[in-house]
């Protein structure tokens, strides 16, 4: 394997754009850009843009802290504020990095909320995590909008016409008044169109993995490529150029027949195709990664790559009713899907992309993901006679990474599929 | 030449080493206790198994004679403990060797000539006693490790000494022990063989055995090639082996119990420090499988603190527990606080077997809670690992399973359970 990575013009696009986004909320004393904290799932970063402000992820700047070696001591402030060691390390994250100056990834302080837009309630945590931040930032308005779970295995016209309702009568009212402007329809119908069109660039992105070999990682290096469209870039050109410039470079590598792109280079020897379930982990990010491609394991697919939306299905936000799109993409997001239906896109996932396994990496401090997961295994082992794995880690707290744990099962798992393949080619 | 493969588990406790012949049938089983030099306890498990390879083998040659001869039979099998005695002999010879350096490094004047005449003392009486246990087949009970054996005689005499004794004493010994036991003794096998039939002339003078001879000699002879090996077990990637003969334990535990129980679908392997739900298709392949994580309460080792804190040898355990007539409820499977409770429960005077009942049957509900969650229990079930030894583990595990997965499900225990392991890992060999 080279080690030297050559940047392709989407990286440094993309590192651009998140540089450009973190230099903006820097300067909002000069500009007088109010902004809104809001969340990775169901994120109406359109409503939000379309009026002028700009948006900030906590999830987001946990996960770089976790990256940058930071997350430990961040959640150590955060126990010691009074947060047990069984919260959600997403929120103990966020909490140490206020408690420490709030300076983001870039090194720029980030600034206060104007606004906390809390427009998924799927993950019982966030309305907590919420709660939290308007006691750190006393008077900060907070927009609710509540998120029906697809219990019955769809969305009906009433859940639909239920969030439109809210946008109508809480979220909008609440945005005019923090942002001074009016609500502009036809801002918003402009942006919701870039989004469908990235949202058709990225199901056409994580399809590539089709090919044999894959020329991406639809896991460790997927997180990379929904980085825009989950930070603050939906429904902006930049995004509609980003994604086309990573599509392209995508039909470059397959009609050259290229692997994915790792951190020491292009995989050379695809030998195993998996579709892994539940998030990464941050703090060893690096390491967890390298476990795989040492192994010539590539993932075809993972549904944290739909954490921000799931356009698998179909599903694409319709200009021409935006209120109605943005209360579908937010009931439509993964961890909205009720069990059976995640069963049915992965159970896809693996048919469409040949998987020769399923992987669940499961998160110690999120419910969202990893309630259900044995049951969604199970049920996929059972139907498609898949081999299994199970590993467990957690997203930003090092205390529950253990290398040697993670490494023995991982080993075992590619073990049992090589065995599975010599047998099954007999 | 015949060949055979050798599998190596180098567990967290023990490490074990299985010969195949190219049916899969055994031939030879060798154990002990892993210490911290990691090659040394791999070479002492393979050289056992060879050892005892060789008493199969010679067994095997013998099938007609012994028939007839039933005495011929007995005789083997005394030859058979005499030789595992000399063999620990030797290293009481080489205890003995390093007991008096450390004693001359350690202590001076008369502190050092008392030390000295307790620790010849000792000695002396270990030998004679522990060919007895040999011959009597008495050790089978306890750990037949030479750590454990020597430590178990130890430390009875040294209980009897002045109390001022008792940490001078302890100290040579812990600061002798590791040494002897990280290093490798070697043996000359025929050499050894011969030695054991003079010890065993008394015992058996009348007889004659001149015709066993031959076959001895022969075997002892016998050039016991190791076509190929496979290790495996959580010490794995420190074995002396090419990155290709080494394999997880989890697929060799799977094939081992597969092979022995062609019918199985679901493993339970309880070891040292960990515990694995392994289901595995009718090829013995691994289709899902499930391990503790962060927490080895339930495991081996467990049991091992449990044993220490009653002042019992591990293998009491099982059978104190069996005697239970009002079992505890025990709420804390942590191991650490597993003793401030067992404390507890003898502070208001439950008793020690119903308080070890109570522990037995939380450390399977642990593994059973694991079982449920690596897809359930499929049949036939197969218990696998050094715990499936213990007979209050395996009277709960059966209990459990039967109970939540139906009376229908048959239950698989080996006397092999714990070599498994090393079984697939030789059965992997031979297919590489």
């Amino acid at each position: 394997m080279a080690k030297e990575v050559a940047k392709e013009r989407s990286m440094i696009l993309q590192k651009e754009m998140i540089t450009g986004l973190f230099k903006e909320l820097g300067n909002v004393k000069e500009t007088g850009k109010k902004v809104v904290y809001t969340f990775v799932p169901g994120n109406i970063s359109e409503l939000i843009l379309s009026f002028g402000m700009l948006p900030v992820y906590p999830e987001i700047n946990a996960l770089q802290s976790g990256m940058r070696k930071k997350s430990g001591d961040y959640i150590r402030d955060a126990e010691q504020h009074g947060h047990s060691e069984d919260v959600c390390t997403y929120v103990k994250c966020d909490v140490g990095m206020m408690l420490n100056g709030n300076i983001g990834p870039t090194g720029e302080k980030i600034p206060n909320p104007d606004l906390l837009l809390l427009s998924y309630t799927g993950c019982f945590t966030f309305l907590k995590w919420f709660e939290t931040l308007e006691r750190l930032y006393p008077g900060v308005p907070v927009a609710l909008l509540h998120t029906p779970y697809q219990e019955a295995h769809k969305i009906t016209p009433e859940m639909t016409a239920y969030m439109v309702k809210q946008l109508k009568e809480e979220v909008i009212p609440k945005m005019e008044k923090v942002s001074g402007n009016k609500y502009d329809e036809e801002k918003l119908k402009s942006l919701l169109r870039n989004s469908s069109k990235v949202e058709d660039y990225i199901v056409k992105i994580f399809d590539t993995t089709k090919n044999r070999p894959s020329p991406i990682d639809a896991y460790f290096a997927g997180v990379y490529y929904i980085g825009p469209i989950n930070s603050g870039f939906r429904g902006t050109p930049e995004a509609v150029d980003y994604y086309g410039e990573l599509y392209k470079e995508l039909l470059v590598r397959i009609d050259k027949r290229l692997g994915p792109i790792t951190p020491e280079g292009e995989m050379e020897e695809e030998r195993f195709r998996l579709v892994v379930e539940g998030p990464p982990n941050w703090t060893h990010f690096r390491e967890f990664w390298k476990l795989f491609y040492d192994m010539g394991a590539v993932i075809v697919a993972s549904s944290y790559t739909k954490v921000g939306g799931v356009y698998d299905m179909g599903f694409r936000v319709n200009p021409d009713k935006p209120l109605e799109s943005l209360a579908e993409y937010c009931m439509n997001c993964y961890t909205n899907l009720n069990l059976q239906q995640r069963v049915e896109l992965l159970e896809k996932c693996i048919v469409d992309y040949h998987a020769d396994g399923f992987l669940v990496n499961s998160i110690k401090s999120c419910n969202s993901f990893s309630a259900g997961q044995l049951m969604i295994m199970q049920q996929l082992e059972r139907k498609l006679e898949i081999p299994t794995g199970f590993i467990e880690s957690d997203l930003v707290d090092p205390r529950y990474f253990s290398y040697s744990n993670i490494k023995n099962r991982l080993e075992s798992f590619f073990q049992m599929l090589e065995q599975r393949k010599m047998i099954l080619t007999r | 030449m015949k060949k055979y493969f050798l599998g190596i588990d180098l567990g967290s406790t023990t490490s074990k080493a299985i010969i195949i012949d190219e049916e899969d049938r055994i031939i030879g089983r060798g154990i002990t206790n892993t210490r911290a030099n990691y090659t040394v306890a791999t070479e002492i498990a393979r050289l056992e198994a060879i050892y005892n390879a060789r008493f199969s083998l010679l067994k095997m040659k013998l099938e007609d004679e012994t028939e007839h001869n039933p005495e011929y039979k007995r005789y083997i099998s005394d030859v058979e403990s005499v030789f595992q005695y000399l063999q620990f002999k030797r290293r009481l010879d080489r205890l003995n060797v390093q007991f008096r350096e450390t004693i001359d490094e350690t202590y001076g004047g008369e502190r050092r000539e008392k030390i000295t005449g307790f620790i010849e003392h000792i000695v002396k009486g270990i030998g004679p006693a522990i060919l007895l246990e040999y011959l009597n087949g008495s050790l089978g009970k306890k750990n037949p490790f030479f750590r454990d054996i020597v430590s178990e005689k130890y430390n009875k005499e040294v209980n009897e000494l002045p109390k001022e004794y008792f940490e001078p004493m302890m100290l040579v010994y812990d600061k002798s022990i590791s040494h002897v036991e990280n290093e490798l003794t070697n043996y000359d096998f025929k050499e050894l063989i011969e030695h054991s039939m003079e010890v065993l002339k008394e015992k058996y003078g009348g007889m004659d055995v001149s015709g066993l001879k031959e076959h001895i000699t022969f075997v002892a002879n016998l050039d016991i090639h190791i076509t190929n090996m496979v290790g495996t077990g959580y010490g794995r990637a420190l074995l002396p082996f090419p990155e290709k003969s080494i394999r997880s334990e989890i697929l060799c535990h799977a094939f081992g119990a597969h092979a022995v129980f062609p019918g199985t679908k679901t493993v339970l392997d309880i070891g040292g420090q960990d515990t694995k739900a392994i289901q595995v298709d009718s090829h013995g392949l691994v289709t899902s499988f499930y391990m503790n994580d962060r927490c080895a309460a339930g495991c081996g080792r467990y049991l091992g603190y449990i044993a220490d804190e009653f002042s019992i040898s591990l293998n009491e355990l099982g059978p104190l527990a069996i005697e239970a007539t009002n079992e505890v409820n025990i709420c804390s499977t942590c191991t650490v606080f597993a003793a401030a409770e067992i404390r507890e429960l003898l502070n208001v005077g439950q008793k020690r077997s119903d308080i070890l009942a109570g522990l037995h049957r939380a450390i399977v509900m642990r593994a059973m809670s694991l079982l449920a969650r690596s897809g359930g229990v499929r049949n036939e079930f197969t218990f696998t690992g050094g715990v499936a030894r213990n007979q209050a583990v395996l009277k709960y595990v059966s209990e459990l399973v039967l109970k939540n997965y139906g009376d229908d499900i048959k239950i698989n225990v080996h006397t092999d359970s714990i070599f498994m392991g090393a079984l697939g890992g030789a059965m992997f060999a031979r297919r590489s």
